[in-house]
């Protein structure tokens, strides 16, 4: 279980409060209006943002103080996911070492992690010659060989059009089935939410909520929600 | 990084060869050991005598020189020095750091040679040098007065700008800050050295340089240009006579005092003309080389003696900075 | 912002500008120790201070105010030769400082070319002797300089900055408030602190252009206290004053030039759409370009008869002066990448201002008490080359750091999460994204870094005897011995060798950004 106990987290002149737990292996949307603090929480749950008070546990171990590399878990960004002077495999390498120096063995799991996303082939280019649909691939196929128990998605794909959003989020799916990984992913279309996630939690007002079933919120929203979903 | 570690060590190699004979430090100035310098000549020439490995260290100019053996204090490298002049003697003696010595000569200089300490090998006068077809004028007043546009040293960096210092001093006295004053219009500007001012001149930027009765010479002998002249003041022209010093702190001093007598022989002193452009202090057995005699000569010599030297630098030096920061 | 964790640590950049520190206090107490008798300030080193500041003051704001509109106008036209033109227009800087006057005074001086037409229209020749004229050489040698950096700020705007500026409509004014100013803002006031930096420890320049002893600078006043009086104690006063006047200025302009960067863009080359003032522009950089380029043509013109009677021993001393920038360039690297990491990666800005003291750090004490300091344990003679190698590197340490850390911090502000999210190593982080991303700066910091120690004087004089000479003593020795002719085609030599190895350098650290 991934659990937030009594969180504070400062920015600025904000302040969020978290008191929650997420099932391991469950897929949670992060929803609520602009602003409300979504990218925030899971810059602390990743480590890149202290917390003012609280801890945060993964399977009953505390990482409330781990570098973000230390912890279980990958994370995607809204942009900068791939360093733009290294080719895609090279990029994808850093998911497996992050010294980027592999075994032949390693090197094949990177080809296997390309083909998986549909890029075989293309392992040599670099971002700049990739369409974002392709750099988006690269960084899900490096998330792939990364193997942490826990993704976080800061609406990478938010650049994409509506259709490739779409592709995008079920390779996703697809990609962590059966992998028992925990997702994270904050999202702005409840259609996404529906599809992707089973469960959502809504921040809004200063404070992220329990997750509760994603159907269930999107049908009898909350006044706060209601706003924002129009 | 590779590079210089061979440097180094080709360096460290050439001298490891030398190290079984005697070696012989001397400091001197920077122009003295460039290879226009009388430096490779005069090494060449005693190494052939001595038996030994004649080490001759370059720094900057005379006042660094000096510097360079007050800093090094007793345990210097140096077992002589070489390139001070009459108005750094009486620092050098007050540094306790110079042994006397017996070295004398029949000395071609206009004045008596009395020094027990350091010993002469060259001299000359500071002049002011001018392309030989302007009419130059005959004293400082008469510059002050005219248009004529001169090119300086600073004194307080540079041996012939403290030269011209005592010039004016030793010419006009307690009258030297009025002469000051009115020299300012004709200072183009004031050079930290000898090289860029006699450079800048060379380039037109004045009519004069400060600089010695000799350089002629070289434009005519080494150039064959016998464009450029040098204007005999007659409130008379103030001299340059350049020492060397044996150290107290030597460990070669027999060698040192070789070198000191060695250096008013013939075989170095036939070396200064052409590579110092000064007068010997003892004119060679075959003369002075051709186009020395075309020289335009000073009737006066003028010579602080270097206790008067010391007293008055400062106070003309005080003169000299209130004069031209007006 | 919240203290949050760097990719990469600070710590070998604190050590490096911890030796940094230590080699110039260090040197500088030894000097104060080996003082007899202390000297206090006279009257006359008040004037010195007052004439320093405000040559130095006028002097960085001058190079500042005619390099923003020169750099903005590179920046925004290509035209056929620009690159070899941004190449050239960097030689001033690199000349030794003797052959840069003499060039510079015939143009600008009273036999200069100017004055020659002057005359030919019965007009007086131009005086350009007195604080002016003073100005006028900063000027020259730092208009380049600060160009050349400011362009590099321009040119680190991301190109999609540019795109939405231009689909926003902006052009002209617009687009410098919008963009520009934003960027001059972060980086003038470090250019400005350099330049000042350099002004105020200017010597023979100051005195020679400025006319006489009015003219007399701190520099001077150092000079004298060490070779005309030999009062150490006063040398070491001064030159703590120095310091402590390039500390000031460092520190106000590290306060000035917070800010963030220009956030994420790919590498797509820079293209602009902004196409007002072409007129402007073409005059703008007509204008620079003569004002630098023709005291340069008459370097070359004056050394091209000398460069084939040039004796073989001048080539020799420009192997070693290769050499010597060769190994320069070396130390200033593993000083200065380590440095601007440090930097980038927090407030270590003790750590920038400990790189830009090397600026103000005076050569002759410098100098003096490396060899105050070595010659109990070596001869200083032997070790003349390293030792100027290593005071070059220092000297050169400011302006790599106002190269290096504007995009070190971009990387790390870019990159850093990313990077602290896969687990990257320190050591991995360093060799495999900031180095790479970095290249450009690297290689136009290592240029001018090689350049420098090749046109530098430095502290060779110190410490060589006749055996060894670097291009630039060789060029004091010729002149001393009336070769005015050789001595300037030595001087056109080295300003070829300058400028190549700032070519090769600079143009094969180039990535992307053309310059």
């Amino acid at each position: 279980m991934l659990k937030l106990s009594d969180c504070v987290i400062e920015n600025g002149n904000f302040t969020l409060h978290a008191d929650l737990g997420i099932e391991p292996g469950a897929s949670v949307a992060i929803i609520g209006p602009s602003g409300a603090g979504k990218s925030t929480l899971l810059e602390s749950i990743a480590g890149f943002r202290p917390l003012a008070r609280g801890q945060i546990h993964w399977q009953g171990t505390e990482i409330t103080d781990l570098p973000p590399g230390k912890r279980p878990l990958a994370m995607l960004f809204q942009d900068g996911n791939l360093f733009p002077h290294l080719t895609a495999e090279q990029n994808i390498a850093l998911g497996v070492r992050p010294n980027g120096q592999l075994s032949p063995d390693e090197q094949g799991e990177v080809q296997t992690a390309l083909a998986r996303v549909s890029l075989a082939g293309m392992g040599t280019r670099k971002p700049a010659e990739l369409s974002g649909g392709q750099q988006s691939r690269v960084a899900l196929a490096r998330v792939l060989v990364q193997r942490r128990q826990v993704l976080l998605l800061d609406e990478p794909f938010a650049a994409l059009g509506p259709a490739l959003k779409t592709e995008m989020l079920d390779l996703v799916a697809e990609l962590i089935e059966g992998t028992g990984t925990t997702l994270l992913m904050i999202s702005h279309d409840p259609q996404d939410a529906r599809r992707i996630t089973d469960q959502t939690i809504l921040v809004a007002e200063g404070q992220a909520h329990s997750p509760v079933e994603t159907a269930e919120l999107l049908d009898n929203p909350p006044p706060s929600l209601r706003n924002y979903l129009g | 990084m590779k590079h210089l570690l061979i440097a180094a060590g080709l360096l460290s190699a050439t001298s490891a060869i030398a190290a079984d004979k005697p070696q012989l430090t001397v400091y001197t100035y920077d122009s003295f050991v460039s290879d226009w310098g009388p430096g490779p000549q005069v090494e060449e020439a005693f190494e052939a005598v001595c038996n030994c490995d004649l080490n001759l260290v370059g720094v900057e100019d005379g006042a660094a020189l000096l510097s360079r053996i007050r800093l090094e204090g007793e345990n210097s490298e140096a077992d002589v020095v070489l390139g001070l002049d009459t108005s750094l003697i009486n620092a050098a003696k007050d540094t306790g750091l110079f042994a006397p010595s017996s070295v004398t000569a029949d000395y071609a200089l206009p004045i008596e040679w009395t020094d027990d300490v350091f010993a002469p090998y060259d001299w000359g006068y500071f002049a002011f040098v001018h392309n030989a077809d302007y009419s130059a004028p005959a004293n400082f007043r008469e510059l002050a007065n005219s248009e004529t546009k001169i090119i300086i040293q600073d004194p307080r960096s540079s041996t012939p700008g403290l030269g011209l210092l005592l010039w004016v001093k030793a010419a006009y006295g307690d009258e030297a800050p009025e002469i000051w004053a009115g020299l300012a219009d004709n200072i183009v500007t004031v050079t930290k050295g000898w090289s860029e001012a006699y450079g800048l001149f060379l380039e037109g930027e004045s009519d004069m340089v400060l600089s010695y009765t000799t350089s002629p010479a070289y434009h005519l002998i080494a150039e064959e240009d016998a464009s450029k002249s040098a204007a005999v003041f007659d409130e008379g022209n103030y001299m340059q006579v350049e020492v060397a010093g044996k150290l107290a702190g030597t460990d070669q001093p027999e060698l040192a005092d070789q070198f000191l007598e060695f250096m008013v022989s013939d075989a170095f002193q036939q070396i200064i003309p052409t590579t110092n452009w000064m007068y010997p202090a003892v004119t060679p057995a075959a003369g002075l080389p051709e186009g020395f005699e075309t020289l335009t000569v000073p009737e006066k010599a003028l010579l602080f003696s270097p206790d008067e030297a010391a007293d008055v630098r400062d106070q003309a030096l005080a003169e000299w900075l209130s004069a031209l920061s007006q | 912002m919240v203290e949050r964790a760097q990719p990469v640590s600070p710590l070998p950049g604190i050590g490096a500008a911890a030796l940094v520190a230590a080699l110039i206090l260090g040197t500088l107490a030894a000097v104060a120790l080996r003082a007899e008798a202390g000297g206090g300030f006279g009257p006359a080193d008040w004037a010195a201070l007052r004439f320093t500041l405000t040559q130095a003051i006028l002097s960085a704001l001058f190079s500042i105010g005619l390099a923003v509109p020169v750099a903005r106008a590179l920046a925004r036209r290509r035209f056929p030769g620009r690159r070899a033109l941004i190449a050239l227009l960097g030689a001033p800087f690199i000349l030794p400082v003797i052959v840069a006057i003499i060039g510079l005074l015939q143009v600008f001086g009273r036999a200069g070319w100017i004055s020659d037409i002057l005359g030919y229209f019965g007009f007086a020749p131009i005086r350009i002797y007195g604080l002016h004229g003073v100005v006028l050489a900063h000027v020259f040698f730092n208009l380049p300089l600060a160009t050349r950096l400011i362009l590099q700020g321009w040119q680190e705007i991301p190109a999609e900055r540019f795109r939405l500026a231009a689909q926003l409509g902006c052009n002209g004014m617009a687009m410098f408030r919008l963009i520009e100013l934003p960027m001059l803002k972060r980086i003038l006031p470090g250019v400005l602190a350099v330049i000042f930096a350099i002004c105020l420890t200017s010597f023979a320049v100051a005195l020679t252009l400025g006319g006489g002893p009015r003219a007399t600078t701190i520099e001077l006043a150092i000079y004298q206290a060490f070779t005309y009086d030999f009062d150490l104690g006063r040398a070491a006063l001064l030159s703590a004053l120095q310091l402590a006047l390039t500390a000031a200025a460092a520190l106000a302009a590290l306060r000035f030039s917070r800010g963030d960067g220009f956030g994420n863009g790919l590498d797509r080359p820079i293209r602009r759409w902004d196409g007002g003032a072409p007129i402007a522009d073409a005059l703008w950089i007509i204008a620079a370009a003569a004002f630098l380029l023709l005291p340069l043509a008459s370097v070359v013109i004056s050394g091209f008869a000398g460069l084939f009677e040039t004796p073989a021993l001048v080539f020799r001393a420009a192997l070693t002066s290769v050499m010597v920038a060769a190994a320069s360039t070396v130390i200033l690297l593993l000083l200065a990448l380590p440095m601007a990491t440090a930097v980038a990666t927090g407030r270590y800005g003790i750590v920038e201002l400990s790189g830009i003291l090397g600026l103000a750090a005076s050569p002759l004490v410098i100098g003096t008490g490396l060899f105050i300091l070595v010659r109990p344990v070596a001869n200083p003679t032997a070790l003349a080359l390293p030792v100027t190698a290593l005071v070059n590197a220092v000297m050169a340490l400011p302006f790599a750091l106002r190269i290096l850390v504007p995009a070190a911090r971009d990387v790390v502000s870019r990159h850093g999460r990313l990077a602290l999210s896969l687990d990257m190593a320190n050591m991995t982080f360093f060799v495999r994204i900031l180095l790479p991303r970095m290249r450009a700066q690297i290689g136009f910091a290592a240029g001018l870094a090689a350049a420098l120690s090749m046109g530098d004087l430095g502290v060779i004089a110190l410490f060589a005897d006749a055996q060894i000479a670097t291009l630039p003593l060789q060029i004091y020795r010729l002149m001393g011995a009336y070769q005015m002719q050789a001595a300037a085609g030595g001087a056109l030599l080295l300003l070829l060798l300058s400028m190549s190895a700032f070519w090769i350098l600079d143009r094969g650290g180039r990535w992307h950004a053309e310059a």
